[in-house]
């Protein structure tokens, strides 16, 4: 094997097991479960006293839920944790930039609309 | 560059200069050029979200003007359900990848097809949606809801379409006995995409369903 092949193999490391597939799919379905049942019982069906209280913490929960979620599937589905390197670079550059994207508009909107009702 | 092509994993058969796949990079690339687009859609929906003039809204009841009432037009159990298949389905995939690179032909066709049953089911499930959405006087016009809620989910429909389409050539190639272990990078790379339609919707499933 020349230096090259050395670089390939060590590039692209071995997947995970099915085991390890399956384990991770249990938790994204939990988590998912969690968003769900956390949206029933602030804004659902289920919505009782405690709704009150779970309100102002509802949307960084679920966002948190939501980014737990993506790095799993990446990580693990995306064999981003066991792959070169230069992959992940490539993924989260540009997320980073959607996020920033995402970001910067709703502030810059946010502003605008203050702007727009205070004359 | 005889010994690459037998060593290296997934069929690779060239040398480049990263030592990866050229492939397996042109794919991650265009994956995160998708990651742009999709965050100017978000982006779009967030910023237009709760500033509509006229309903149906996606969270509260309306009463327009001439006294029609409109329900909350969003039916989370429905949606709850394509999210967790569409979740399972990249578990799915991946046992099929990994069915691929062992060469095991029945686990390979069997995981695939279920992705692919998972992946159209996700698919009816919006067009039911938009159907039943249009039907209760919510079209690409007739909001601001309406125009950025069609617009994100439409183009992620599109994805899912395009990937279930992509998918099935391969169980078709695979019932052939046509993906072998030395091509199974032709799998990974579907796979691959396919778990970015599925990133897209963990974002765009609390975003649009659940935050109000």
């Amino acid at each position: 094997m020349d230096a090259h092949a050395t670089s390939v193999t060590h590039g692209e490391h071995a997947h995970p097991t099915a085991g390890l597939y399956a384990k991770v799919g249990l938790v994204l379905f939990v988590l998912t479960a969690l968003e769900v049942g956390l949206y029933e019982i602030t804004y659902g069906g289920h919505a009782g006293p405690s709704a009150a209280i779970i309100k102002p913490f509802f949307v960084p929960m679920l966002l948190l839920l939501s980014a737990a979620k993506f790095a799993l599937v990446a990580m693990f589905y995306m064999h981003l944790k066991q792959d070169s390197k230069l992959f992940s670079g490539i993924f989260v550059f540009p997320l980073t930039i959607a996020a920033v994207i995402i970001v910067g508009l709703m502030i810059l909107m946010s502003y605008h609309m203050a702007f727009s009702k205070s004359g | 560059m005889t010994a690459v092509a037998h060593d290296a994993p997934h069929g690779l058969e060239h040398a480049t200069a990263t030592g990866l796949d050229s492939r397996k990079l042109a794919i991650w690339t265009f994956i995160g050029s998708e990651c742009m687009f999709f965050a100017s859609l978000i982006s779009n929906y967030l910023v237009h979200k709760g500033r509509n003039l006229v309903g149906p809204y996606a969270h509260e009841p309306w009463t327009s003007p001439t006294g029609q009432h409109y329900e909350p037009i969003l039916e989370i159990p429905l949606v709850t359900l394509g999210t967790a298949l569409l979740l399972f389905s990249s578990l799915f995939v991946v046992l099929a990848l990994s069915g691929a690179q062992r060469g095991n032909r029945k686990a390979l066709v069997g995981w695939l097809g279920a992705t692919i049953a998972c992946g159209i089911f996700f698919v009816g499930m919006q067009v039911y949606e938009f159907t039943h959405f249009v039907h209760e006087g919510l079209t690409l016009s007739t909001n601001l809801f309406g125009a950025s809620f069609y617009t994100l989910t439409g183009f992620h429909g599109t994805h899912v379409t395009i990937g279930v389409i992509w998918l099935i050539t391969l169980w078709i190639l695979a019932l052939r006995g046509r993906i072998p272990p030395a091509k199974s990078l032709n799998l990974e790379m579907a796979a691959l995409y396919w778990h970015f339609v599925d990133v897209v919707w963990i974002v765009i499933f609390p975003v649009v369903y659940l935050i109000k």
